[in-house]
């Protein structure tokens, strides 16, 4: 929540001025001003993660690449988001996900609805230059409503966050290290047995791809709704203030 | 002006690539001035002529007849285009990537038969262990995504490719679409 006594610092952001609060991070900053930071992970109403690392800039004088999404703005910062280095460094990002798990766009259920499918179009990656791994990761249809084909799931942890977040229920978590993590529901049980789960589907709204999913939905029919993320934080804001 | 010398060729994809390249309708007609198609499933000639200046590939390589073609075609093209995400990515080919090729024969051919249950091993081409995209076996000159590229699509990218320019893909097509 920003207080209006915050201070304001001033910086640049791809050679334009800009002025934030202390308390707002780069890519808040860049949106307020109408400069595009692609990002996966983060999304509007949940708590940055830092996960994916497409919003990664430069800032001047610090020799690694920044998340901009947890990133919080100094005075005097000289910020480029967009530069060869990180287009380069995005679509190798985006390469890397689409080799890593099972993301054939023509017969998914988010075709067209997609966050992943949209940012590699949107970034030019036309095409992914490392071997496809081709897991064979399992898939939990179990529930009454919903399903998750985690062969699809790209760790972005938006389920996580907004069951825990936004629905206080905590059902889903992260389970394993690195190649091997994947997410659960509850002590990885199956979702339909899962005794958190009050079957809101807000993960399955939040989800950037078909990993979570309603059961019936066939190819390019799972449009995601996400109006009302914005709208609850905002009610809870408001009620705290 | 001597014509454009095109080929395209179908390896492992479903033919809607070709299908979409026909929906090109009446600007076929257009095209047709300025480009001879040499080799295509649309068309007779049953060898790969020696030289080609543009081949549209559709389809992943998934057999042992799909990589020789392919490097033949490659020696003899001078732009090879990858046409649709068969060729860009491997596409639906590929689901069979997560199991091994006995298992996925044995699926379609002893599992799933009611007669004559028998995997196939006379004059067809053996499975390759994994489909590939193309430019993971030759090097490919331009990317065109989509399950199938729209017409438009197709259009604008041999249109670019007659003016001498690569085409720029961006707003005009996406993995699965």
């Amino acid at each position: 929540m920003k207080q209006p006594s915050s201070r304001i610092k001033t910086l640049k952001i791809d050679g334009q001025d800009v002025g934030a609060h202390e308390d707002e991070t780069v890519l808040e900053v860049a949106r307020e001003n109408g400069i595009f930071i692609p990002t996966l992970c983060e999304l509007e109403g949940l708590s940055p993660h830092g996960g994916c690392r497409l919003c990664l800039v430069e800032v001047k004088g610090i020799n690694k690449l920044l998340p901009a999404c947890v990133t919080y703005v100094e005075e005097g910062m000289e910020v480029t988001t967009n530069s060869t280095r990180l287009q380069e460094y995005r679509r190798t990002i985006l390469e890397l996900i689409f080799s890593e798990g099972n993301h054939i766009c023509s017969v998914c259920v988010a075709n067209g609805h997609c966050d992943l499918q949209s940012l590699a179009q949107k970034l030019g990656m036309y095409h992914v230059s490392v071997p496809y791994r081709h897991p064979r990761r399992s898939v939990d249809a179990s529930h009454e409503r919903f399903a998750l084909d985690r062969n699809r799931c790209i760790l972005c942890t938006r389920c996580v966050r907004v069951c825990d977040e936004i629905e206080g229920a905590h059902t889903w978590d992260v389970s394993g290290r690195g190649i091997e993590a994947h997410i659960v529901t509850d002590l990885n049980q199956p979702w339909g047995e899962s005794e958190t789960c009050t079957s809101c589907g807000k993960c399955v709204n939040v989800c950037p791809t078909g990993a979570l999913f309603e059961k019936g939905k066939a190819v390019a029919e799972m449009a995601k709704k996400r109006g009302f993320l914005p709208y609850l934080t905002l009610m809870r804001e408001k009620r705290t203030r | 002006m001597s014509k454009v010398r095109l080929a395209t060729v179908w390896l492992d994809g479903c033919s809607g690539c070709h299908m979409s390249f026909l929906d090109m309708d009446e600007r076929l007609i257009e095209l047709a001035d300025q480009i001879e198609l040499v080799y295509s499933p649309l068309v007779d000639p049953k060898e790969f002529p020696d030289s080609v200046d543009v081949t549209l590939v559709e389809g992943a390589v998934s057999s042992n007849e799909d990589l020789e073609k392919i490097r033949h075609i490659r020696k003899h093209t001078k732009i090879l285009v990858s046409l649709g995400d068969c060729a860009v990515t491997a596409n639906v080919p590929s689901m069979r990537n997560s199991f091994r090729v006995g298992e996925v024969l044995d699926r379609a051919y002893i599992e799933n038969a009611s007669v004559q249950q028998q995997i196939p091993n006379v004059s067809v081409p053996t499975l390759l262990r994994q489909v590939l995209p193309v430019h993971s076996v030759v090097p490919v000159d331009v990317f065109v995504p989509g399950c199938p590229p729209s017409a438009d699509t197709i259009h604008y990218a041999i249109t670019e490719l007659l003016e001498g320019r690569t085409p720029d893909m961006s707003d005009r097509s996406r993995f699965g679409a």
